[in-house]
């Protein structure tokens, strides 16, 4: 039976005056989620570019952070340390299992690999000053080893990357441990990458590359295939340097429960693992962004595995990508870390993303706060480039008080957070002194969901 | 001095390999019964004279500086890998990654060399009597390798500015890799390198390969030579 059509407006009483629509009403404006502004500017780049978008920094997309995670003091069940008065150690030995010589370090904080290449001069005699000055190490990068930064760092640890930019058995000898880098968490399966406009004669000269060509290092070891010829790679650095020195193996964070083990059973005094917030120099933004796991499920899954081997605390696990603070650092080492290792923290400590030369921000198309333009070269505060004029900014005995300060600051947060807790010593911090804030960070911590008992895939 | 790796290990050998200074008095070194143990004679920096009679392991002699080291036998993976200076001397064949990343000196490999010869060569001569794997000279930077025999495929394959001479035929060059001329000048010292390496061969022979340097900077229309 047809229904009696239903006129769908009524029409306006005559009285009323119809209201001309705006011409323009901001809130109809509706953004799209699959093609939000920036996704419509980085595709219409590719399509000028033809390339993939290359940058420093790391991850900026959000992730489960230490942040999800909070330390519960103590109580009436948990006594705890009396701030500046009762003892809370700091110290960490690193390299035990095999090595001679074991790196005893004062402040479980060291600073990540980053090479001279990438930094300019200044900043990695500052870095290696501030290192020196606290009691810790600092680490050499792609492309070798150089005078500044043996001089100016006590413990200083050599980096044995793929592409073996400088390597010299030499500067193998005068480091006091040895990194073989496997990979780094802002790029699990990539090389290096240096573009032409940071090759200036001198890194070229250290790289034995051209002036100007963009550099690409290898992702894998010219030598060595698999772990089984790890082991005997590192085998032969010990012989070549007596036995003396701890080998630390570097992996980026992609799947820490295999090659945790593997790096044990290779051999490694020491295992670093990078989380994919870990930064970088120049890295193409689909590796920084979309591939490897974040540092906070990486290092549970790590911890696991050298628990399983009964070599939790044997074999030390330094962790680093996205550690920022003196709470980032205890929440770390509650979870089973030895020690963490920074890089972006202590150049921002050194002035990175700083307010101030704003112009020269704005010349490379960003601003203080935003930046991550370390592949041009054209650092405006003197830090990731090789310009004289821009490195002048930087002096290398303030920046070094001033990682200097950050890293002495970061301990006291790490040390009032371990008194709190009643621990006497850092390496006392465990997984039950803290409670998850999400279920996605209980679960890939490894922590109680604060309130309850719930550890998500813990049955 | 002889030295039996039946009854002395390997780090207790290359320890007193390393203690050697430039007024020791020992300057000849013969080891007998390697049996393929790896790192042998790793890490040496005097200009001692060093033969090892029989089959030796991975990265033997690796990292040499000013040494003259010779094998009486075969090689396994990673020959004398980032060697500096010295010399370097095998009869018998070697396994892959021979000279990886070498800076300087000289190989002189009397057999063949498998995969990777040179891989990543920063300045280092190796001169190979027989034929060499794939991918030999992979991003090989600098030094020269000479192949008397044939070079196996994707030859000099993301090259810099090594040069690289074959006598016998190329089972292809890799991305970015191509034949160029040789002068009077390289013809010449070309042969001065045979004749340092002990191989009775005519430079002019050979034919040279090296980088196009087509892949030095990013070019989006280059995009599908990788």
């Amino acid at each position: 039976m047809p229904t009696k059509a239903v006129p769908r407006k009524q029409a306006a009483p005559a009285a009323a005056k119809a209201e001309a629509p705006l011409p323009f009403d901001a809130r109809k404006l509706r953004p799209s989620h699959t093609f939000p502004e920036d996704i419509i500017a980085e595709i219409q780049r590719m399509a000028d570019e033809g390339l993939y978008y290359i940058r420093g920094f790391g991850a900026k997309r959000k992730l489960p952070t230490f942040d999800d995670l909070v330390f519960l003091g103590a109580s009436a069940t948990r006594y705890p340390l009396e701030g500046y008065r009762e003892r809370c150690a700091t110290n960490v030995v690193l390299g035990d299992r095999f090595a001679k010589k074991p790196i005893e370090l004062k402040t479980p904080i060291t600073i990540a690999g980053m090479s001279f290449g990438a930094l300019g001069s200044h900043a990695k005699e500052a870095l290696g000053r501030a290192a020196t000055a606290m009691g810790t190490t600092t680490t050499t990068g792609d492309g070798g080893m150089t005078q500044e930064e043996r001089q100016s760092s006590k413990t200083l640890v050599y980096q044995v990357l793929p592409s073996r930019y400088g390597m010299n058995p030499d500067d193998l000898r005068k480091a006091d441990a040895i990194e073989v880098v496997i990979g780094q968490g802002a790029k699990p399966g990539g090389g290096g990458m240096l573009l032409g406009q940071k090759i200036t004669e001198r890194v070229a000269k250290m790289r034995t590359l051209p002036v100007g060509i963009d550099q690409r290092s290898a992702s894998r070891h010219p030598d060595w295939t698999g772990m089984d010829d790890l082991e005997i790679k590192i085998n032969e650095l010990r012989e070549i340097t007596d036995w003396e020195k701890p080998i630390y193996v570097k992996i980026g964070a992609s799947r820490p429960q295999y090659d945790v083990p593997m790096c044990v059973k290779a051999g490694a005094d020491v295992i670093v693992l990078d989380g994919m917030q870990g930064g970088t120099a120049a890295t193409q933004d689909v590796f920084i962004e979309h591939v490897g796991i974040p540092t906070l499920p990486a290092l549970k899954l790590a911890v696991e595995a050298l628990k399983s081997m009964d070599m939790h605390r044997k074999v030390q696990l330094i962790v680093s990508g996205g550690i920022r603070t003196g709470a980032d650092v205890a929440k770390a080492i509650a979870m089973g870390a030895d020690a963490v290792s920074i890089g972006m923290g202590a150049l921002i400590a050194l002035g990175c993303n700083k307010p101030v030369h704003e112009e020269d921000y704005e010349a490379l198309g960003t601003r203080p706060g935003f930046c991550h333009h370390c592949q041009t070269g054209r650092c405006p505060v003197g830090i990731t480039t090789q310009r004289s004029e821009l490195e002048a900014r930087l002096d290398p005995e303030r920046g070094a008080r001033l990682v200097r300060n950050y890293l002495t600051a970061l301990t006291l947060e790490l040390q009032t957070v371990a008194r709190a807790n009643g621990k006497s010593h850092v390496l006392h911090l465990e997984p039950e002194d803290m409670a998850a804030l999400t279920i996605e960070a209980a679960a890939m911590a490894g922590v109680p969901l604060a309130g309850t008992n719930w550890v998500p895939g813990r049955v | 001095m002889a030295v039996d790796l039946d009854t002395t290990s390997v780090r207790a050998l290359n320890e007193s390999l390393h203690r050697i200074t430039p007024s020791s008095n020992e300057r000849h070194w013969r080891i007998v019964n390697p049996r393929g143990k790896h790192a042998i004679a790793a890490g040496l920096t005097q200009p001692i004279d060093v033969e090892i009679d029989g089959h030796v392991g991975y990265y033997c002699a690796g990292m040499n500086q000013n040494a003259r080291i010779t094998v009486r036998g075969q090689a396994g993976k990673g020959l004398g890998e980032n060697i500096m200076s010295g010399e370097i001397r095998v009869t018998g064949n070697v396994s892959e990654c021979a000279g990886a990343s070498g800076h300087g000196g000289l190989i002189v490999i009397e057999g063949d060399a498998a995969g990777r010869c040179g891989i990543s060569m920063k300045g280092v001569d190796i001169v190979v009597k027989g034929s060499v794997g794939h991918m030999s000279a992979f991003m090989a930077q600098a030094g020269r390798l000479v192949v008397c025999g044939d070079a196996d495929h994707s030859l000099g394959d993301s090259i810099y500015e090594a040069a690289l001479y074959v006598r016998g035929s190329v089972g292809s060059l890799g991305a970015d890799c191509v034949e160029k001329d040789m002068d009077a000048t390289e013809i010449e010292a070309l042969g001065q390198l045979l004749k340092d390496a002990g191989v009775d061969a005519s430079a002019r022979e050979f034919r040279r390969y090296g980088s196009a340097r087509k892949l030095y900077n990013f070019h989006i229309d280059h995009a599908d030579a990788y």
